[in-house]
């Protein structure tokens, strides 16, 4: 199957929506499929064979912060290009709905098209007062995925209309078999505090230090709890940001017990998520999946996540991992500790998680998006791929006389 | 005379509207036609399976028949009583093999393997499809709404469409297939 793939943020720049498009091309490459990815990129900008630039992403304030685009008719005709060149029997466009390529391809293109939502923006502003333009370029898109129940149900209520669930993959394997590290680890022998924690339990955190919604600030403010009552509990946080902020607020005399590694590769985080007795995710908003969690279940780590609606469904609401109470520092330290003392239920909570998240491996989720394609053109007239498209008005006149 | 010159802008303008929403209906129309094409393709596919496995022999008796009577009704149901017939099979497949003993018996005859594999993809695919359909049928309904749409006939001759309302809840054991570590 000749198969487009469009991308709406920057190549080079690290984000989930870019990582999660790399491996669905890589994957379906893998299948034998013909895969071309369209994404903005930098000129000069090294890029894979399969991805095609679509030109520099412009900075812009856009909802809040300063996002990358790609608008205007430059980025417009280079679009068209794309289409004409390729032949796809479909085209699968990611964040239709974003002000960028994926509105552009949507607008530019007919024939079968796939579309992910990943994010669940609350309604702004913005999308209401576009909505009668979004819509004539959103009522092409044949088939619509979300990437959770959650992200489904955001979808529906501003957008009307439905979607299947379809949840982001991971390379479950490359997880499961990464190496522990011993320096990250607790040491296996040895009595730890009375309560029966191991010694030097460990307690591992990613994300962005200074991004308040990945919730390290909550962990900050349950870490004395945590180090009361066990005390040689070591934090091991991997991320950007700054560390010396990120300990502020803490005692002097418990900063020793925070460890920051900075920026991990692939392989460090998959080793630390191995080496971890308990990961924590504090996050506090904003996510419509939680890929970290999966990742975290994948590489066998015992997870501890604030209640959000999307981390609920990702562990199975509480089944594969803990939940605590969004914001609520005593929450997650009194679950911590509870969890720390208690080697078996970690042991436990280890296990179901490895099996829980077989269904976000590749083999699995890929399949899943092979048959949303298989089914929206098997229903599109033979030999019918997609293509650029003429005005609607042109169409029409040959529709009617 | 700029008075007339207004009018026959407001005029074009108005026109070139009409034509693009005629052309924005034809699409969904397209779109609709597509899905329901595929909708089809998938329940066909799925009741040609359940009938395999009804008639296989593979199942007790009792389920046999059920199995088999469910599938020829969804095959030969009317269109208006496709619904339903297609909303039964879904209900005989969960009671046929709603348990893990019934599907593993049938992944052990000669060829169950890939029959099993067939229905499982079946059983997913038409609740995507299904969705995709009925999207697309919301989608033309919001527009055809529109009053200029009606007061013009932009839709012409093509019947008000219809959402494919059916229980299309796949047999737990099925549906879930990548639970199985």
């Amino acid at each position: 199957m000749r198969i487009g793939i469009v991308c709406p943020y920057a190549w080079d720049v690290p984000g989930g929506v870019q990582f999660h498009i790399r491996d669905l091309a890589e994957h379906l490459l893998s299948r034998g499929h013909h895969v071309s990815v369209l994404a903005p990129a930098d000129d000069g900008t090294p890029l894979p064979p399969y991805v095609v630039s679509a030109g520099r992403a412009v900075p812009v304030p856009y909802n809040g912060s300063v996002a990358r685009l790609n608008f205007g008719f430059l980025s417009a005709a280079r679009v068209r290009r794309w289409l004409q060149h390729g032949a796809f029997d479909v085209i699968h466009i990611h964040e239709p709905a974003s002000p960028s390529l994926g509105l552009l391809s949507c607008w530019a293109a007919r024939g079968p098209i796939v579309a992910t939502f990943h994010t669940s923006n609350p309604r702004s502003r913005a999308m209401i007062a576009a909505y009668p333009i979004l819509q004539p370029a959103l009522e092409k898109i044949s088939a619509r995925i979300a990437v959770s129940e959650y992200a489904r149900r955001t979808l529906v209520e501003h957008l009307g209309g439905d979607a299947v669930v379809i949840p982001n993959g991971v390379d479950v394997d490359f997880f499961a078999r990464a190496e522990p590290k011993a320096a990250w680890q607790s040491q296996a022998e040895g009595a730890g505090d009375e309560g029966g924690a191991r010694p030097g339990a460990t307690i591992g955190f990613i994300g962005r230090i200074d991004e308040p919604r990945k919730g390290l600030p909550v962990l900050m403010r349950a870490l004395p709890a945590i180090l009361a009552e066990v005390p040689d509990a070591r934090l091991l946080v991997a991320g950007r940001g700054d560390e010396e902020e990120a300990v502020a607020a803490l005692a002097p005399e418990l900063r020793r017990h925070v460890e920051f590694l900075g920026m991990v590769s692939d392989e460090d985080k998959a080793r630390l998520l191995r080496s971890v007795d308990l990961y924590v995710a504090p996050n506090t908003g904003g996510e419509s999946f939680g890929i970290i969690l999966v990742e975290a279940m994948s590489a066998g780590a015992a997870v501890l996540a604030s209640d959000l609606d999307a981390f609920a469904q990702v562990l199975d609401q509480g089944e594969a991992g803990e939940l605590f109470a969004n914001e609520d520092a005593d929450a997650l330290a009194a679950a911590a500790v509870r969890l720390l003392r208690d080697p078996a239920r970690l042991a436990e909570l280890r296990e179901r998680g490895s099996r829980h998240v077989r269904r976000f491996d590749w083999s699995t989720v890929g399949a899943d998006i092979l048959a949303v394609y298989e089914t929206v053109t098997e229903g599109a007239e033979p030999g019918r791929s997609v293509a650029a498209d003429e005005p609607a008005g042109r169409t029409a006149q040959d529709y009617g006389g | 005379m700029t008075t007339f010159i207004w009018i026959a802008a407001v005029v074009v303008l108005i026109g070139i509207y009409l034509s693009w929403t005629a052309g924005r209906l034809d699409r969904l129309h397209a779109r609709i036609d597509a899905a329901r094409a595929a909708l089809d393709a998938q329940l066909l596919r799925r009741a040609s399976v359940a009938q395999e496995i009804g008639t296989s022999g593979v199942l007790d008796p009792a389920a046999s028949i059920v199995l088999y009577q469910a599938a020829h009704a969804a095959r030969q149901a009317p269109e208006d009583g496709r619904e339903v017939a297609e909303s039964e099979l879904t209900q005989a497949l969960r009671a046929t093999l709603g348990e893990r003993e019934q599907v593993d018996a049938v992944g052990a005859a000669p060829g169950g393997e890939q029959t099993l594999a067939e229905l499982t993809a079946a059983v997913r695919r038409v609740p995507m499809a299904r969705r995709f359909h009925n999207d697309a049928v919301r989608a033309a309904r919001a527009v055809r709404r529109h009053r200029l749409v009606r007061y013009f006939r932009l839709a012409g001759h093509a019947p008000f469409p219809l959402a494919f309302e059916m229980d299309d809840e796949p047999p737990a054991v099925l549906g879930a297939p990548h639970t199985a570590a």
